[in-house]
């Protein structure tokens, strides 16, 4: 299964490399993966997708923690979360087709950055299944080139204020006194 | 005032406590090298760097306390990579600096420069480049303590020269703060009662105890807890020591080369108490047949450890000792009578054995003899290969700083300068490198080191001729067919000793073993033994790579 991981990091140069070579070393997937600055500019915040079974995510998780630089991790697949990514796609516009361009561009909320005489490119903002779907209308007209963001994703209602400890101090994640009769 | 990097770092380990270093110089840490003459820190001159790191590993495990190494860039910091991995697979708390090409030259492929910071970053706990002086005693402080604290393990810390001869106030931190790294020692009190009530549940427990019972000095609580429930205890590699080897619930140690009964009583128990143990490929075999019929209780300090392998049902994440000194207060034993008569017939059945005759000394014969003789007098390291393995078997570790040894990453060449770091670190003990002739080779070149500082450590070479496990191996499952093992081609191990400045003995019959020793330990001198075995001896019983473990060859 598919799960979106927000990570909170030092701001430091190599926590990057730490990151994706954690990913690699342990032979997890990195399906996604975009990083910025949060109010605090001493702390970076990265959106992992990944994907694995229970057990391969536990391990993800776990092993980030593990690793001095990160501050903080969250499942965002366990709550209630929205998830954006901004993509800018250079499609051919020759004269016969630039009406059907800004009608697809309009239905998506999209906006047209650049315009020549041979392409158009727009900037379109959404959750994957809408980018996948506006991809595959633009496909027929010609697509040029294709850049996307990777998602970006936030945790719905109140702010998530406390980025001290790792959870560790309380109950780890599987620290659930197992279900089974004993 | 302002003083120099070079002094920060001298000033820093000094609050450190740090009395002895490991090292090898170059051009990049002159500086360093030049304030160490004027500290009362001693600096021990390896011959390699491999030499370096193992020796400060060796220390850290015989002492508790952190073991320190000083290298220089590019060739001195690649030269200990092996040897920061070892550490690493090991748990064990060393801090490396490396010397680095100038803040200005980084990136530029300068002279003597390498990325060591991202070369290690998969097997250091955590590293730091250094990019200016005001960080070197922050950085200094955290890296000890991250490499001392929750799962120990080595960090390094990259010192560029520029960094080194700029100045700064020097100011150590009294405290580290670190936002993203608190371990948790404190094992959660509705798990340990979870624990507790399927320990008074169980027909057939038992304990499997690892490397952490070793790493967090609980090995009072462990026995304890043995004394109270009865408990069989059964240890990997890196746990012996953790619960005396004579005791009479011990099993030995599990795995690829287990004890039987050790092995058929983790396949037959219904409650299996990992203790600072992680389910490594060596101690479980096929995953699916280890302890299939069992609940698993799992206590670790690292939280990824647990589940990583293998399904736990009452994980507890902590330090052991402080577990265990919970769970002592509280635990109440099943009774376990039959199965106990049960494994004591197994160990009647399955005893570890070999024959010694009057002609040709076994391997295992030389390991019983020294143990024997030195008992717990001794700090035993070892190299990697079957005399590792009968190390294991044959002697009865009964501390937890007894035996150094490889375990994790299986590391041929870490005996003899780990030997050197322990007697570094215990001058007053008898330091015993018990070796193999493959092994032996690869680090030799420190027996210079041990005579220069008159470290009497006793290398004891299992001197089978040849690459004895691989040997082993090709035998077994290469119909024989021997390829790239043979080692007749050797030096004189008594000439070489002797040209060494260290004292060579020999022995080539069973009756010379003895006496032999009898000298070796008589004499206040690093001595070489070369006690010439039986070449085609083999290690078991075995487990043969990706079988269950109770699915041994006994012969
Ligand atoms: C650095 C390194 N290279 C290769 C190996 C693979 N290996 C494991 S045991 C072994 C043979 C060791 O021979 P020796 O030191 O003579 O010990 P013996 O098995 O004969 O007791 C080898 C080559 C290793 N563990 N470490």
């Amino acid at each position: 299964m598919r799960h979106t991981i927000s990570v909170f990091v030092e701001n430091k140069f190599g926590v990057l490399a730490r990151i994706a070579g954690l990913f690699s070393a342990r032979g997890f997937n990195i399906d996604s993966l975009s990083v910025g600055e949060t109010t605090d500019p001493t702390v970076s915040r990265m959106t992992i997708l990944t994907s694995g079974d229970d057990q391969i995510i536990e391990q993800v998780i776990k092993q980030l923690r593990r690793l001095v630089d990160v501050i903080k991790v969250i499942d965002l697949t366990q709550s209630d979360y929205v998830e954006r990514e901004m993509v800018l796609i250079k499609v051919d516009a020759p004269s016969a087709h630039r009406a059907e361009i800004l009608r697809i561009c309009d239905i998506f909320r999209g906006k047209i950055v650049d315009v020549n005489p041979k392409t158009m490119t727009m900037e379109v903002t959404g959750d994957e299944g809408k980018i996948n779907a506006l991809i595959d209308l633009l496909k027929p007209i010609g697509i040029k080139e294709i850049a996307r963001t990777g998602k970006v994703a936030m945790a719905r209602g109140k702010q998530d204020k406390n980025l001290a400890g790792k959870g560790q101090g309380g109950m780890p994640l599987e620290e659930v006194v197992s279900e089974e009769k004993t | 005032m302002k003083i120099s990097g070079s002094e920060i770092f001298i000033r820093s380990l000094k609050e450190e406590k740090v009395s002895h270093i490991f090292g090898f110089p170059g051009a990049t840490i002159l500086g360093i090298y030049n304030q160490l003459l004027d500290s009362d820190i001693q600096h021990i001159l390896v011959r390699h760097e491999q030499g370096a790191i193992h020796a400060a590993d060796g220390y850290a495990r015989a002492s508790g306390k952190p073991g320190v190494c000083l290298v220089t860039s590019g060739p001195g910091a690649t030269n200990t990579v092996t040897g920061v991995a070892t550490a690493f697979m090991d748990s064990i708390p060393v801090v490396i600096f490396t010397g680095q090409v100038p803040t200005s030259m980084i990136g530029n492929d300068a002279f003597q420069e390498v990325d060591i910071v991202g070369i290690t970053r998969s097997i250091t706990k955590h590293n730091y480049l250094v990019s200016q002086v005001k960080d070197l005693a922050r950085i200094i402080k955290e890296a000890f303590h991250i490499a001392t604290t929750g799962r120990p393990g080595p960090v390094l810390v990259d010192l560029p020269r520029d960094v080194l001869m700029d100045e700064a106030e020097f100011h150590y931190p009294a405290e580290v703060s670190i936002r993203g790294y608190k371990p948790n020692y404190i094992g959660h009190p509705k798990q340990i009662e979870a624990a507790l009530k399927l320990i008074a549940k169980a027909k057939r427990p038992v304990i499997y105890s690892g490397g952490g019972v070793i790493r967090s000095g609980a090995r009072q609580e462990l026995l304890e807890l043995v004394n109270k429930t009865n408990i069989p205890t059964t240890s990997t590699l890196m746990g012996l020591g953790g619960i005396p080897g004579d005791h009479p619930r011990f099993l030995g140690m599990l795995g690829m080369h287990g004890t039987k009964y050790a092995n058929l009583a983790v396949t037959e128990c219904d409650l299996l108490i990992a203790i600072g143990a992680r389910f490594d490929d060596r101690a479980t075999g096929k995953l699916e047949k280890f302890a299939p019929k069992a609940k698993y209780i799992h206590i670790d300090i690292d939280p990824a450890t647990i589940s990583k392998n293998v399904r736990v049902h009452i994980p507890i994440v902590g330090d052991a000792k402080l577990i265990l000194r919970e769970i002592n207060k509280a635990v109440v034993p099943g009774d376990y009578s039959a199965w106990i008569e049960r494994i004591e017939e197994w160990k009647r059945e399955f005893p570890l054995s070999y024959q010694q005759d009057d002609e040709i000394i076994k391997p295992q014969y030389v390991i019983e003899q020294i143990y024997d003789l030195v008992k717990d007098r001794a700090i035993i390291a070892t190299d990697v290969g079957q005399h590792q393995m009968w190390v294991a078997h044959y002697y009865k570790f009964n501390d937890r700083r007894m035996l150094l040894t490889s375990g994790g990453l299986g590391t041929m060449g870490y005996g003899l300068p780990a030997a050197i770091g322990a007697q570094v670190a215990c001058p007053d003990k008898l330091v015993f490198d018990i070796a193999g002739d493959g092994s032996f080779q690869m680090v030799l070149q420190e027996l210079a080191t041990a005579v220069q500082y008159n470290l009497p450590v006793k290398v004891a070479i299992i001197n089978n001729q040849c690459l004895g496990m691989v040997r082993q191996w090709q035998e077994l499952f290469m119909n024989k067919r021997y390829s790239g093992v043979c080692l007749k081609c050797a030096p004189d191990f008594v000439k070489l000793a002797e040209s060494y400045g260290a004292v060579g003995l020999r022995a080539s019959k069973p009756a010379e073993v003895r006496p032999v020793l009898n000298e070796a330990i008589s004499v206040n001198k690093p001595v070489v033994i070369d006690f010439r075995v039986a070449c085609e001896e083999n290690v078991f019983p075995m487990v043969p790579a990706g079988a269950g473990i109770e699915e041994m060859l006994l012969s």
